[in-house]
């Protein structure tokens, strides 16, 4: 039966409309994956004499921090680990036990990057612990707990994947206790490493991990075998739909009719509304770069300035024309031309842009020199990367399944790598432009040239425009027929 | 109305539809028939642009539906649930419509009035969005939309499949009230013969491709058909 699925599963995997398209993507991400490999690989054999050098003692340091370990490794599981679900409908008449469906779904999470990657820290770290002479059997516990810690998270995810708003919560959390660490007011590694300190110490201490972890196992597997009903967790959960007029975008004609589409289309499903939501997070992220103390090159600022307004466009604009993609056919019959199409969307990113930059003047509070960054980043956003944006749309071509709210197994992870890896070519030529003007005079020249080059984008607008549109219009038959395979 | 020229195409060298010459007039209601694969949808798609011809072309109103994008102004189409907008309620997605085809609120409003019968009570005022609609409730929405803004092209692609008994003799009877306008020119597909025969003026049965048969309606066209598709 496990050989029927792992076909099954091999052959989704090699047939998905995604797959042919983004190869180059893959081929990134399996670069990615490597290098964070090496990189948990390295600190494994490392960490134990990088510390007895700093003459602390390796397993007292690594447990007082093992709270932050699996922390993070929580929230980058809530933000990235997809949960795996099987095709699972067809699979319920079929003469297959229902554990069995069950336990295979499961078990695919226990060997995915996001697990396996932690053995590639902890194993070596262990071998190091024994060969320096500490307790075998000790040292054997304390590995089995942090196993099971791993696996409790993996479990963890898959049971909370379903609740709204989990990960903003969990980061709230993090950020306040990293924050009352770092200001030393309150410390919650002092209450957590003794905890971490005693799996080594205490040799039964261990069991307690694991029967969390063989509970959680269980309770996920009822979980999960409860909800497999057409009606539970399979079910489509169904909206109490009002109708909206949104009267006042009336007086912008075509344009205010597409507003009117996409305002609804933001608010009324999970996965863009999420989306929306992370553009918002890049609002912040020039706090890492315009602090005072920051430890940041000066170059950098610029990456900074285009990021703090350019949320909208990195997260929502990426995927313009796959918003629209389960009806696509309709829109490429209606009476629209293409140049309607672009444009509304055109504007969109625009009013999203200029919004952010207005959002974003509590960094006035750096001063001038900061906000002015900000808005040349928002201008060249505006000029340069609306378009880009638009025209990597056309070479797009994975559909977005905007009715995520599939029930309890729905994979409802709406912020993903590809997102994060499509915006860098976008980042580089401002970054150049800043660069040449900074070695050539100072960063006010660096500016202008960033400024310059988002003015010309906006004089050949229409230009671009046309050639954007030329270039749908040849991707348009590859377009449908890759929006109707459905994932 | 509609001009086909050498119309071929090909997947992979595999020859999936092949007409080399159809006109179908203004004002007609035109009837496809034909098996699973026989090139209905392929047709239609084509027609429509979207989908690329390997030969030949095709002509809406004297413009060539895959150069041209003036076509759309005047004809309007329902293939399945890829026509609707999942996230809008029925009233939304026929004013979206309404509004890209220059009609408004008002207009929409009088429209939807005269077919409230065809809606049954299930669609408007339900606090559902149309995702959440049954398969015959979606396709009742996505067929009345194509009457917004007073199209002279109207295709459908099976819009008989999924109705109930009851909706499906109320489309016959909006069809039927189509094809007497002489400025309105229906093309509709569909495997059941009989209501195809019932509303069309003019049948072209599809089998592999080719057109096999091209009749106009009479008492005897049902029974042609049943014999033609009977093994």
């Amino acid at each position: 039966m496990i050989k029927h699925f792992l076909t099954l599963e091999w052959k989704a995997f090699l047939r998905s409309a995604a797959f042919g398209t983004n190869l180059a993507l893959k081929i990134v991400l399996g670069f990615l994956a490597v290098l964070y490999s090496f990189i948990f690989l390295m600190a494994g054999i490392g960490v134990f004499y990088g510390l007895k050098e700093s003459n602390l003692d390796p397993l007292v340091t690594v447990n007082k921090f093992l709270i932050y370990y699996f922390l993070f490794d929580l929230g980058f599981k809530f933000l990235l680990q997809k949960i795996p679900v099987m095709n699972i409908r067809p699979l319920l008449v079929l003469p297959i036990k229902k554990n069995t469906i069950v336990n295979f779904s499961l078990g695919k999470t226990a060997l995915s990057f996001f697990n396996l990657i932690h053995f590639l820290f902890f194993l070596p770290f262990t071998i190091i612990l024994i060969k320096e002479g500490y307790d075998v059997s000790s040292v054997l516990f304390w590995l089995a707990a942090m196993v099971s810690l791993v696996y409790i998270n993996n479990f963890l995810n898959i049971v909370l994947s379903n609740k709204d708003n989990l990960f903003t919560i969990f980061l709230i959390v993090v950020v306040i206790l990293g924050g009352c660490q770092y200001y030393r007011v309150f410390e919650i590694t002092s209450y957590t490493s003794p905890f971490f300190d005693a799996l080594y110490t205490t040799n039964w201490l261990f069991l307690i991990p694991v029967l969390i972890l063989t509970g959680l196992y269980y309770y996920t597997f009822d979980y999960f075998k409860k909800g497999l009903y057409l009606d539970d967790g399979l079910s489509t959960k169904h909206d109490v739909a009002k109708t909206e007029n949104l009267v006042w975008l009336n007086q912008f004609g075509t344009l205010g009719t597409f507003l009117k589409n996409d305002i609804k289309l933001i608010k009324r499903n999970k996965r863009s509304r999420t989306t929306v939501f992370m553009s918002l997070l890049f609002l912040f992220y020039g706090l890492i770069f315009f602090r005072e103390n920051a430890h940041q090159p000066q170059l950098m600022q610029i990456f900074a300035g285009i990021f703090v307004s350019g949320g909208f466009l990195f997260t929502f604009g990426q995927f313009v024309p796959s918003w629209d993609s389960a009806y696509y056919q309709l829109m490429m019959t209606q009476n629209i031309s293409y140049k309607e199409y672009l444009s509304s969307k055109w504007w969109l990113v625009v009013i999203a842009t200029v919004i952010s930059t207005i959002l974003a003047s509590f960094y006035l509070y750096y001063g001038w020199q900061v906000y002015l960054t900000i808005v040349v980043g928002a201008i060249y956003n505006i000029g340069v990367n609306s378009h880009l944006v638009l025209l990597g749309g056309a070479y797009t071509k994975t559909p977005i399944d905007l009715t995520t709210s599939k029930g309890a197994f729905g994979d409802k992870k709406a912020f993903n790598v590809n997102t994060m890896l499509l915006t860098l070519p976008k980042l580089l030529l401002p970054l150049l432009l800043y660069w040449a003007g900074s070695s050539i005079m100072n960063p006010d020249l660096g500016l202008v040239f960033v400024t310059i080059a988002g003015i010309l984008g906006f004089a050949f607008r229409n230009k671009v425009f046309s050639l954007i549109e030329k270039i749908y219009k040849t991707e348009k038959y590859k377009t449908i027929d890759a929006y109707k395979q459905k994932s | 109305m509609i001009q086909v020229n050498n119309l071929s195409k090909k997947y992979n060298g595999i020859s999936v539809l092949n007409i080399e010459n159809l006109e179908i007039p203004k004002g007609q209601s035109f009837g496809l028939v034909g098996n699973n694969g026989a090139g209905k949808t392929t047709f239609f798609s084509l027609l429509l642009d979207l989908i690329q011809p390997t030969t030949g072309h095709i002509f809406n109103n004297e413009v060539q539906v895959n150069t041209s994008e003036n076509w759309k102004p005047f004809t309007s189409s329902f293939f399945d649930e890829s026509f609707l907008i999942g996230y809008l309620t029925p009233e939304e997605y026929f004013y979206f419509i309404g509004d890209l085809r220059g009609q408004n609120k008002a207009d929409i409003d009088a429209l939807l009035a005269t077919h409230e019968e065809f809606f049954n009570g299930e669609i408007l005022k339900n606090k559902k969005y149309l995702r959440d609609l049954s398969k015959g409730n979606q396709k009742k929405v996505g067929i009345i939309a194509t009457l917004i803004g007073n199209p002279e092209v109207i295709i459908l692609d099976e819009p008989f499949a999924n109705l109930d008994p009851t909706t499906v003799s109320r489309l016959k009877k909006i069809i039927k009230e189509l094809s007497e306008n002489p400025n309105v020119t229906v093309l509709v597909s569909s495997h059941d013969l009989q209501h195809t025969v019932e509303v069309c003026s003019r049948i072209v049965v599809l089998n592999k491709g080719e057109i096999v048969k091209d009749i106009q309606t009479s008492k005897e066209t049902l029974q042609e058909l049943e014999v033609f598709f009977a093994v």
